[in-house]
């Protein structure tokens, strides 16, 4: 019995010790699904200059906006960082943030990059363009998303699972610029059209475009630059062999998707917050932040990495971010319906 | 019921509250989701997940019967070793061995490269089985999760009377016979209950399904919960993922009914060994070797090389943090759920009352619902619990203690208990069936009562089986993801989330050193448990 | 050869240890034998050498002329037509009594395993026990059963590991009957291994005692009784106590006094141990050789006292269980030895 008491005092002593306490020192917390090695360097030189401590909790999207929901008023985060539109239209929706009134902000930031209530901003772009590889594919041939349900792309294209929320971003940008109808059918079609099932992730289909698994593969833009830079020689050789297409140019323009910031309905140091964006939105941050990953800045008029510049410049989709997570519901369920695991 | 009776009751519901939660999500009229999801691919769901579990059944029973024979029985060159050899694997997540055979036998691997070498071919010219499908699925689930099998079914050849299998060859029967219709039988409940925990395990697989692009129930609720926002549709779904798992346990269940083979009364012999020689020690040799080598060796070499090659990762203090951290977790969450488990199994074995043994078997059950759902399930009773306390403590003194529950490490403790008492309680019961009531009454009638008895009599003899309960809970517990993602404190993270991270973010290599370290702490209590298991047999003189 | 088990100078080591040594005996077709001993003398292993489960490391077995094992042959267990019955009955839980019973003739055809099963079971008492499982059935029923079953493929020897030691005392004695009884019946040849003397009189035909892998005299139970060739045989069976005598000219000088018998005559002078049993002392109120009672047990039919002797040495004696004595009481006995058994006083190692 002895032994068992001290074990318990064993027990209480050291979760006590990892009980969250509020501290005195200025801090900012965040809820973050960007992953820490991507945003840690730009905090960490936000506390150098400010002393202001940050504390950083990574995940999913959704599970970090569940956890935010429950928590309630007595939520620690003050501010949720998202890597999708769709994330941050369900925080809308689930009454997470609270507005921001600051000029520097929403002069930095584009209007259609930020929610019409001030309630999230934007800060970096990645695009979602079509890979090719120039061996097999003319790129005159090329012309936008929907014209790749053609059969003369028949077993020739890669793309990952509709699981994705970039996949499922692209859908729900189709649905809105043309109608769920037509959307549908092009699915069917385009599903058709899978060299093979969808697997792996978005640099697995652009090594698959290398390799000749495929002729044509839909990415994320940042996957490339890092596949382009990589220190692992056989990864950067199969990027080589691979070349961007901007689609869609003379219509809606390539789709684009935003990684969005926030500050939460109960946040307990909004100040602090709104600092913090502040800091992102700045031109020395938005140049690491966009470069660190190969992704493009909101802030305009801040110079691209070199990677990015060599892709050139293209039209981007400017569509209303707010309406790729108001449609994500129906895209996924269409993608469901045409097949499209 | 008295009143011990009654906390028992109340603890076993509380570790099924999360079941509760998916099973009122039934109740919920929001049906649409669930019939959209039944027209387009729940009927794929059912499929793909019979498939595995029939096959991976059939494989673990293979591999965990065979290699748990040989190691009992024979005595073949290499054997003490590959006795403990054949449980390395336990120390491999799924989804990590996933990773590293794709690495190597995918199109861009050094395998096929090899081939398209030595042959001047190219992609799409020669055929090589695609790792990436049901089929590779279901080889890389058999080879991680044999040794459950393997583990409680040597533990059962072991105690075995050996005279049942003398008697068996003094009546005529081959060493095939008589290990067909005698030893295996009576190993059966052993079997199944590895087999049983193997398919668990596979079912709520959720790393190497999203890898493969293989659409299963766990695939789905995370799509459904994600993609489509819907909570419910989620729950609802998950819902279904269980009736799979209930049915798995009627079956289990139903299969050790007849079979009350308790422990032969007088002093029985251990095994002895035989030895081989010649092409039958090399068949042994083999038969164990393969598994090891296939889910161990193979995936752990390409880890290590992925180590090299980003061998900075080593040097971060930070590194060392996430080793802590990971485990002391784990080795608290296993102390917490074996005993949570003995004191079930323990409840139920005196008091076999109807309600208890159900709340029990609820209890039971969490290990099937996927991480991801009883995180979620749990984080709105627990946030509701918090903010009722800080409400109270406000009110009555003030003062504000913050998340005491769904902000610390008490809810990821809880999350676990929920996931991995399953595991605990069918070891301990397993350990407790070869206790017969006789004992007890023994030990009663020389006027011990039942904590002496649980401590004199039944924790020495439990030794084993404790012993394996605690490894097995601490590696799942290191291996834990997707609750782990949701439901852990600020600035703590665990290796597993490392790993992930940076498989997921397609950086495989980067994966390698936390995924190493995963193993190589998950290979401690192995190597642990391996030697407590061998050191009895050697008491018991072979 | 007409002997069915021939144990030619067996010798079994077991990781480096000699445990059977040199080991020669041999049994007659029908013939049941008994090996005694204290635990740890090596009967156990030799059984199991017997049935093929452990290999011989010189010497040879012989069943029916052919040699099963040897330092270069081992014939696997399941060839060689041994049936074996085990302490702890081994009935294979998961089978009907049926089942177990038809286990070892499988290969008859199923009408013909039917008829045995009936035959046998009606033979040992059980008809009708077909459909039991073991678990359900008493320790008595179950060893009947492991009986049948090793019975039923009418093996060529017969193989028992102390199987009654455990079951109660009155059950063995019966148990013991029958099991005679039915290998007589059928005519089989066995070997039993026990360290109970009791059972070894009641089945066995021909007996043995084994002392650290040593076989010492080879005899009906009824020499092994009176007229004992080793000492430790004559301390190992029945009740008796070994005292100090010497011979002159072919009479004993002793605690009694001066005995003299016919197996004196050709012994030459020497110092002795001589064997006391029970029921070689008789209480004679009468006589002139005294004792005390020093000790006294109730054994139901009779009593059994420690006397004690002018030189304090401890002689056992019984008595009618109607006149019990009390304990310090000083009586009178005689001295009847039907048969001598002396041993050279200086010799108390094994022989070879």
């Amino acid at each position: 019995m002895r032994k068992f008491h001290s074990l318990l005092a064993i027990f209480a002593a050291t979760s006590a010790t990892l009980v969250s306490f509020t501290s005195a020192a200025a801090e900012v917390n965040i809820y973050s699904a960007r992953k820490e090695a991507l945003i840690k360097p730009v905090l960490e030189k936000f506390t150098e200059e400010t002393g202001i401590e940050v504390n950083l909790l990574t995940g999913k999207a959704d599970a970090l906006l569940a956890r935010l929901n429950s928590e309630g008023k007595n939520t620690p985060a003050d501010l949720f960082l998202t890597v999708d539109a769709g994330a941050l239209h369900r925080a809308v929706q689930a009454d997470a943030f609270q507005p921001v009134s600051s000029d520097e902000i929403n002069s930095a930031v584009p209007s259609h990059f930020r929610s019409t209530d001030n309630l999230w901003f934007g800060l970096s772009l990645r695009a979602r363009p079509i890979f090719y590889s120039p061996e097999r594919v003319n790129p005159d041939e090329l012309e936008s998303y929907l014209s790749l349900a053609d059969d003369k792309w028949n077993d020739r294209i890669c793309i990952r699972s509709s699981n994705n929320l970039y996949n499922q971003s692209l859908v729900a940008a189709l649905i809105e610029h043309h109608g769920a109808e037509k959307t549908e059918e092009w699915a069917e079609n385009f599903v058709a059209n899978f060299a093979r099932k969808p697997v792996g992730g978005d640099r697995d289909q652009i090594k698959g475009v290398a390799f000749g698994v495929c002729d044509i593969a839909v990415a994320n833009t940042y996957y490339f630059g890092h596949m382009l830079n990589s220190d692992d020689a056989e990864e950067s050789a199969a990027a080589e062999k691979v070349k961007i297409f901007w689609p869609a140019q003379d219509k809606q323009g390539a789709h684009v998707n935003v990684s969005g910031i926030g500050i939460t309905k109960h946040a307990k140091n909004v100040d602090e917050a709104q600092k913090l964006i502040e800091f992102l939105v700045s031109e020395e941050s938005q140049k690491w932040y966009a470069q660190a990953n190969y992704e493009y800045p909101v802030r305009e008029g801040v110079e691209w990495s070199e990677t990015l510049q060599q892709w050139g410049d293209f039209k981007q989709d400017d569509i209303e971010m707010d309406i790729l997570g108001e449609n994500n519901g129906d895209a996924v369920r269409l993608m469901n319906r045409a097949g499209w695991r | 019921m008295n009143r011990g009776t009654l906390l028992l009751f109340a603890v076993a519901v509380l570790i099924g509250l999360p079941l509760i939660v998916v099973a009122l999500s039934l109740l919920n009229p929001q049906w649409d989701t669930l019939q959209h999801l039944w027209q387009t691919v729940i009927p794929e769901y059912i499929g793909h997940s019979v498939i595995l579990l029939f096959a991976v059944g059939t494989g673990v029973t293979l591999l965990g019967v065979s290699t748990a024979w040989c190691i009992s029985q024979y005595d073949f060159p290499g054997w003490r070793w590959l006795s403990w050899a054949l449980l390395l694997p336990l120390a491999m997540p799924a989804y990590i061995t996933a990773y590293t055979y794709t690495g190597l036998l995918d199109y861009a691997g050094p395998v096929q490269g090899l081939i398209r070498d030595i042959f001047s071919v190219n992609i799409g010219e020669y055929w090589f089985p695609e790792i990436r499908s049901l089929n590779g699925a279901i080889f890389v689930l058999c080879i991680v999760l044999y040794p459950y099998v393997y583990l409680i079914t040597r533990s059962a050849f072991m105690q075995q009377s050996t005279t049942a299998f003398e008697s068996a060859k003094t009546l005529g029967a081959s060493s095939l016979r008589s290990f067909w219709k005698v030893a295996l039988p009576l190993a059966r409940p052993a079997i199944a209950t590895g087999v049983t925990l193997a398919l668990m395990e596979t079912l709520a697989d959720y790393g190497t399904m999203e890898y493969f692009g293989i659409t299963v129930f766990t695939t789905g609720i995370f799509r459904t919960w994600y993609g489509i926002g819907d909570a419910q549709g989620a729950l609802q779904l998950s819902a279904l993922l269980l009736v799979f798992v209930i049915i798995l346990i009627m079956v289990e269940r139903y299969s050790r009914r007849r079979a009350r083979f308790y422990q032969q009364r007088s002093a029985t012999k251990p095994p002895q060994r035989r030895p081989l020689s010649g092409w039958r020690a090399a068949l042994a040799s083999l038969v164990c070797w393969l598994p090891v080598v296939l889910g161990f060796m193979i995936p752990a070499a390409q880890l290590l090389w992925w180590s090299v090659q980003k061998s900075e990762i080593w040097q971060q203090s930070e590194f060392w943090v996430l080793t802590f951290n990971t485990l002391w977790l784990g080795l608290l969450a296993a102390l917490i759920t074996v005993a949570l488990a003995l004191w079930l199994a323990y409840g139920r074995r005196r008091h076999p009352t109807r309600p208890l043994r159900a709340a029990i078997s609820l209890a039971g059950m969490g290990y099937a619902i996927p991480g991801i759902v009883i995180a979620v399930g749990l984080l709105s009773p627990l946030a509701w619990l918090d903010n009722h306390i800080i409400a109270i403590s406000e009110w009555m003194f003030d003062f504000n203690p913050g998340l005491l529950f769904s902000g610390t490490v008490i809810a990821l403790l809880f999350a676990y208990s929920v996931r991995f008492l399953s595991v605990s309680l069918q070891t301990v019961n397993s350990g407790l069936e070869q206790i017969t009531p006789q004992m007890d009454d023994t030990a009663r009638t020389l006027g011990a009562s039942g904590k002496r008895i649980l401590w004199r009599v039944h924790l020495p003899l439990l030794r084993s089986p404790l012993l394996a309960a605690l490894i097995l809970v601490l590696v799942d517990v290191m291996k834990e993801l997707p609750a782990t993602l949701v439901l852990r404190p600020f600035d703590f993270n665990t290796l597993a989330v490392r790993a992930f991270e940076m498989a997921s973010d397609e950086r495989l290599a980067d994966a390698g050193p936390p995924a190493l370290m995963i193993v190589a702490v998950g290979l401690i209590p192995v190597i642990m448990l391996s030697r407590a298991l061998r050191s009895k047999t050697l008491k018991a003189g072979e | 050869m007409s002997t069915l088990l021939n144990i030619d100078a067996v010798s079994i080591q077991l990781s480096g240890d000699l445990i059977v040594d040199r080991l020669s005996l041999s049994l007659e077709p029908g013939d049941i034998g008994c090996l005694l001993g204290p635990s740890g003398c090596g009967k156990t292993t030799l059984l199991r050498a017997i049935a093929g489960f452990i290999p011989v490391s010189s010497g040879h077995v012989e069943l029916h002329g052919k040699t099963v094992s040897s330092s270069r042959v081992q014939i696997p267990t399941e060839q060689r037509e041994v049936g074996m019955m085990f302490q702890d009955f081994s009935l294979f839980p998961h089978l009907t009594v049926a089942d177990n019973i038809r286990f070892g003739i499988n290969r008859l055809p199923k009408k013909q395993q039917d008829e045995r099963v009936k035959e046998l079971l009606i033979r040992i008492g059980l008809n009708g026990y077909q459909n039991r499982y073991p678990h359900e059935l008493s320790g008595g029923q179950q060893q009947r059963i492991a009986l049948a079953r090793a019975l039923a493929p009418k093996p060529k020897l017969m193989l028992l590991d102390e199987p009654f030691s455990s079951l109660d005392a009155e059950l063995r004695e019966v148990l013991a009957h029958d099991v005679r009884r039915l290998l007589k019946e059928e005519g089989i040849t066995a070997l039993l291994v026990t360290h109970d003397q009791q059972e070894a009189f009641a089945m066995a035909d021909k007996s043995g005692v084994m002392y650290s892998g040593q076989l010492l005299q080879w005899e009906t139970p009824y020499a092994l009784y009176h007229q004992p060739t080793h000492q430790l045989v004559a301390d190992f069976i029945g009740r008796g106590v070994l005292l100090n005598g010497e011979i002159r000219e072919h009479q004993l000088h002793c605690a009694f006094g001066v005995i003299e018998h016919s197996q004196l005559h050709n012994k030459p002078d020497m110092s002795v141990n001589f064997l006391v049993r029970p029921d070689d002392v008789l209480i004679n109120n009468d006589s002139s050789m005294r004792a005390i009672v020093v000790g006294c047990g109730f054994r139901g039919s009779h009593y059994l006292y420690t006397l004690e002797l002018a030189d304090t040495s401890h002689v056992l004696a019984v008595g009618p269980s109607h006149q019990p004595l009390k304990t310090g009481e000083q009586i009178g006995i005689d001295i009847d030895f039907d048969h001598l058994v002396v041993f050279d006083s200086s010799l108390c190692e094994l022989p070879d």
